[in-house]
């Protein structure tokens, strides 16, 4: 054990980002302000994208940066100006009490549910990164391109379609008339 | 070198039908009538040449056998890959073949990849299931033997663990069987486009009805020749689709829809059998393949469980008992009569229905081990096939519509045909279904033409005298009909004669003498009325107000063409022994044996041949003569102004039940749909309704009228007793349930992670 | 680094979003409550996937099964972004018909 490298920087790194995400999700699902909550969301997402570089795998790192924030999150706050939310604080965002202790009762006991079976089943697992490369890891542009294009070429398809299935179900429902 | 010719491009004949439907549909309307339909036969045309070509071609593949490594190759390509033998692989010969290489290399491990990982995950890909023999035995084996003709690509694989990938193939099988088929749906398929160009003229959607006629002839080939159960699945459902389409083909009129619908419902109904029945030979057969020789070959290693098969099997021929029309699914059959005649002909003659049949055929070792059919003096599939003949026969008899009688003669003649199969006499169902083709499809074409002098009707009530005025027609349905009721020397005579001699012969010295039973039965009716519904048609007084006249060459020519091939279509299969007591050359006889039924260890059961019997013939021949004669006699003699059937009570009430179409669709419709079905639909909705809102209001708003709900109980449920308890529970709950209809979305989604989370607890805590 | 901490953290991320659609009524955040679900898939995708590649490290260019992590976390996020883009539509088309994108009002279809 003494040559087993050690991971506290990562666990610094990790501790964080994660800290900052929980913290930012909350405030996602609490906040009284729906372009403070896109806001928050940005934060979440860019946190997501943090991990995954910790994990090495920096093409999906950088794809969740370009997509979500640059994308989504964007269209999150067209579609907020669009339907003319009000800028500053509201208080009808959320749903009457009974409806949100459900929602809480309901999330907390998923989550217990999922601690649980985590803890139970994946606490010998460890993710040993140092030492290895990204490409042994699987992770570069390069072998991820390649097994999009060979072994998952079909959902790849599938995938093109739901797209265009999305556009124009977009369309059609956008539309005016 | 073992010629192969074209025989591993068969792919083009489905390929230059379903480009004749793609031009046909996207630029025919461009076109006049006269260019449309001249791609549908150009197309089609091409196709029947081929088929001729291939044919002849598998004949010579039949006389000149490949042997040694040719033969290694051929059965290597049917098989998707390397057969049972490791030591062939291991002896290197072989190893530089592209098809043992492509298939030792899984998808994760490709040339050039570090050597620790070829060791590891190479290593598992190469270790075939089973082990018998070796090359040298397995080449010995191949002498004699005639290999089909296999030409497949990968369609997809897909990893089952790290070292093992499956590989789909996708491709085509020639053998005698197939080849005889492309035979059978080509011709007939061809004279069908010809035929419907002067039937469907000026019809509104003219070419709309011809892409799908090249559509359907495509899918058929296709279902043909497919290598797989997953490709056949694709072609059998391709060709419901087309049948769908065709007979609901004049769809303004309400009946017309209604008969595509139920066609189509009724073999979904069906098709979820054979779905299944592909899924359980699949891993029946070790879950590593779909082709059709390596389930056959798991089938009769005997060393998979019986009852698997026998549930495969079962399912398979559930798939078959709809689109055959087997009984009890066969009530679509004749409904589809609705479409136009020339699409009921081939439906019935040569695509369709007889994709069943050739289901049976071609999975032949399924249902030979499954069904235990050598050791079996009756089994599932033979009683249905002899079951369905027998009630098809008897509907026959009570109908006015001439396509009626037609299509219920179908119905009974599949029936001989799946009893052949199921008695074991393979190449006679074949051969009943390659005559059954001829005859019926020119007697379909005949009714058409018919109907095409009578102002449209098909009502025999409204035929009758017709001899004179149309000449080509009565005679065509006349020989046909001889055919048809088994009458020597006819197609029909020899094809029923060898299915009731295999039925007497049985397999493995069991008799099956029920269904030969049956068969007699059916052949004596079959005669019947075919004598009655000849009789009312040509004979006698005109009964119509139309004036009939002969139709014009474009018809009758496919007419005289199926006839021909009705009459004399026998000697493709002559019985050996009539062919040694009438000193033809030995080649004449029993061809269809010869050349159709594969000779394949292991992959085709062995069958005991049933000799031809003269004394069997002999008496079939008669009986069809009497029902002959008694079908004719009865109109003739003008038996029928005696009003038997309303003097007779049990005339009567048998006359009822079988105009009554045995209360079939009156079980389907009022019993299954209106007792069954709906209340399933009305019960479900209700729990949705009561049950399950009433689950999410309970999560939701509920919690102070459960509060109520129960102290209410607790306080008084002691006292007032069980009865008045349950009465209240009922009222009660029911007000509570009604409120709580709020349609919100987020209460039904609470619902769903809740029931997510309960799901989960179970999977996790409990299952692990 | 223990793997739980990627699925803990995952898993939270996940509670949250479902808390967040079943107790938000305005229509855009819930949408954003459902990114917040997908994401913590993600996590959950890439963090197996650099899991499987530290135990079976991949050799040549092509055929890796630890691939598999990333690729399917892109796909889910071409499905996000699907789903974004037709959710908003359906929320656009809510807010031109009830004049507001409180889906609890929504009820048109109750019993």
């Amino acid at each position: 054990m003494t040559n087993a490298p050690t991971y506290l920087p990562e666990y610094i790194m990790f501790g964080l980002i994660a800290s900052s995400m929980v913290v930012a999700a909350v405030r996602v699902v609490t906040t009284k302000n729906v372009v403070h909550a896109a806001l928050w969301l940005v934060l979440v997402l860019g946190g997501v994208a943090g991990l995954f570089i910790l994990l090495a795998s920096e093409f999906t790192a950088i794809t969740q940066v370009l997509v979500y924030i640059g994308a989504i999150v964007v269209l999150f706050l067209f579609g907020i100006m669009l339907t003319r939310a009000p800028l500053g604080k509201s208080a009808d965002l959320d749903n009457n009490v009974a409806q949100r202790i459900v929602g809480a009762l309901v999330g907390l006991s998923l989550l217990g549910v999922m601690v649980y079976g985590l803890v139970n089943r994946w606490s010998d697992q460890k993710i040993e990164l140092v030492g290895s490369s990204t490409r042994q890891l699987g992770q570069t542009t390069e072998q991820i391109s390649d097994s999009i294009f060979s072994t998952y070429l079909v959902p790849f398809e599938v995938v093109s379609v739901l797209l265009l299935a999305a556009l124009i179900g977009a369309i059609v429902l956008a539309r005016r008339d | 070198m073992d010629s192969v010719g074209i025989m591993d491009k068969v792919f083009l004949l489905p390929l230059i039908m379903a480009s004749s439907f793609v031009i046909i549909l996207f630029v025919g309307k461009r076109f006049s009538e006269r260019v449309t339909s001249s791609i549908g036969i150009g197309a089609v045309g091409a196709c029947f040449v081929l088929s001729l070509v291939i044919g002849a071609q598998w004949i010579n593949r039949v006389d000149n056998p490949p042997t040694g490594a040719a033969a290694v190759a051929a059965e290597e390509a049917c098989l998707g890959g390397p057969g049972d033998d490791p030591q062939a692989r291991e002896g290197g010969g072989r190893g530089a073949e592209p098809g043992s290489a492509e298939r030792g290399a899984p998808t994760g491990a490709a040339p050039g990849e570090s050597a620790a990982v070829l060791g590891q995950e190479g290593g598992g890909s190469t270790e075939s299931p089973s082990a018998e023999g070796g090359q040298a035995e397995s080449a010995q084996a191949k002498r004699g033997e005639t290999i089909p003709v296999c030409a497949s690509i990968t369609w997809f694989e897909t990893a089952v663990s790290t070292s093992q990938t499956i590989k789909f193939e996708a491709g085509t099988v020639l053998d005698g069987l197939s080849a005889l088929m492309l035979f059978v749906v080509s011709i007939i398929s061809l004279l069908v486009h010809i035929y419907s160009k002067e039937y469907l003229h000026d019809d509104r959607r003219f070419t709309h009805y011809y892409a799908f006629l090249s559509l359907f002839t495509a899918s058929m080939l296709f279902f043909v020749l497919g290598s797989n159960s997953l490709q056949m699945l694709v072609g059998w459902e391709l060709v419901g689709v087309c049948s769908f389409v065709l007979i609901g083909h004049w769809w303004e009129e309400g009946n017309n829809t209604y008969a595509a619908l139920k066609a189509f419902l009724t073999n979904r109904v069906g098709d979820t059998g054979l779905i299944i029945g592909v899924i359980v030979t699949f891993f029946a057969a070790g879950a590593t393949s779909f082709n059709v020789f390596r389930l056959n070959e798991a089938a009769l290693s005997g060393k998979v469980s019986s009852t698997l098969l026998l549930i495969g099997a079962i399912a398979l021929f559930w798939g078959v008992t709809s689109k055959s029309g087997q009984f009890p699914l066969h009530t679509w059959l004749p409904d589809a009569m609705a479409g136009p005649t020339p699409v009921s002909a081939l439906i019935h003659a040569a695509t369709m229905v007889v994709a069943g049949v050739y289901l049976i055929a071609r999975l032949y070792g399924v249902f030979y081990a499954g069904l235990q059919i050598n050791n079996n003096t009756i089994n599932y599939v033979a009683f249905i096939g002899g079951f369905t003949a027998l009630i098809g026969a008897g509907l026959a008899f009570v109908q006015k519509d001439i396509k009626k009688v037609l299509a219920y003669s179908t119905v009974s003649q599949l029936g001989y045909m799946v009893m052949a199969l199921g008695v074991g006499a393979w190449t006679a169902a074949v051969f009943h279904l390659f005559t059954h083709a001829f005859f019926k499809a020119s007697m379909f074409l005949g009714a058409g033409s018919v109907s095409h002098a009578c102002h449209h009707t098909f009502d025999m009530d409204e035929m009758g005298g017709l001899k004179k005025k149309m000449p080509i027609t009565r005679w065509t349905f006349m020989f046909s009909g001889f055919a048809l009721a088994g009458i020597f020397p006819f197609a029909g005579f020899f094809s029923k004669d060898e299915i009731l001699a295999g039925a007497a012969n049985g397999q493995g010295g069991n008799a099956y003498t029920i269904m030969l039973v049956f068969g007699l039965v059916v052949a004596f009716m079959t005669a019947a009325y075919m004598g009655r519904t000849y009789y009312r048609t040509f004979e006698g007084e005109y009964r119509g107000h139309a004036h009939p006249h002969e139709s014009p060459k474009i018809m009758t020519i496919p007419l005289i063409i199926l006839t021909t091939f009705a009459t004399i279509g026998g000697v493709v299969n002559f019985p050996g022994k009539l062919t040694e007591w009438l000193r033809l050359p030995q080649t004449f006889g029993g061809r269809l044996e010869h050349y159709v039924q594969p000779e394949w260890a292991g992959r085709f059961p062995t069958l005991d041949v049933a000799e031809f019997n003269p004394w069997l013939a002999t008496g079939s021949v008669l009986l069809a003569l009497l029902g002959m004669f008694i079908g004719i006699g009865w109109y003739a003699n003008r038996l029928y102004e005696r009003k038997l059937t309303e003097r007779s009570k049990v005339l009567h009430a048998g006359y009822t039940f079988l105009a009554n179409k045995y209360y079939l669709d009156a079980l389907y419709e009022n019993v299954i749909r209106d007792r069954g079905v709906f209340p399933l639909a009305r019960a479900s909705y209700w729990f949705n309704q009561y049950v399950v809102d009433g689950i999410v209001n309970a999560v939701g708003v509920g919690s102070r009228s459960v509060g109520n709900f129960l102290y209410k109980y607790l306080d008084q449920g002691a006292i007032d007793g069980a009865v008045n308890g349950t009465g209240i529970v009922s009222d009660e709950s029911g007000q509570l349930l009604r409120r709580i209809q709020t349609g919100k979305v987020q209460q039904y989604a609470a619902l769903f992670f809740f029931g997510a989370t309960v799901l989960t607890i179970f999977f996790v805590v409990f299952i692990r | 680094m223990l793997i739980n901490a990627y699925l803990l953290l995952a898993a939270v991320l996940f509670c949250i979003g479902v808390y967040g659609v079943l107790a938000r009524r305005n229509g855009v955040l819930v949408l954003m409550s459902i990114e917040l679900i997908l994401n913590s898939v993600n996590i959950n995708l890439v963090a197996f996937g650099a899991w499987w590649g530290a135990q079976q490290p991949c050799g040549a260019a092509q055929g890796c099964a630890a691939t598999i992590g990333p690729v399917f976390a892109l796909f889910v996020i071409t499905v996000a972004a699907a789903e974004v883009g037709v959710g908003l539509a359906l929320v656009l088309m809510l807010y031109r018909n009830f004049k507001s994108i409180d889906i609890d009002q929504v009820d048109s279809m109750k019993g």
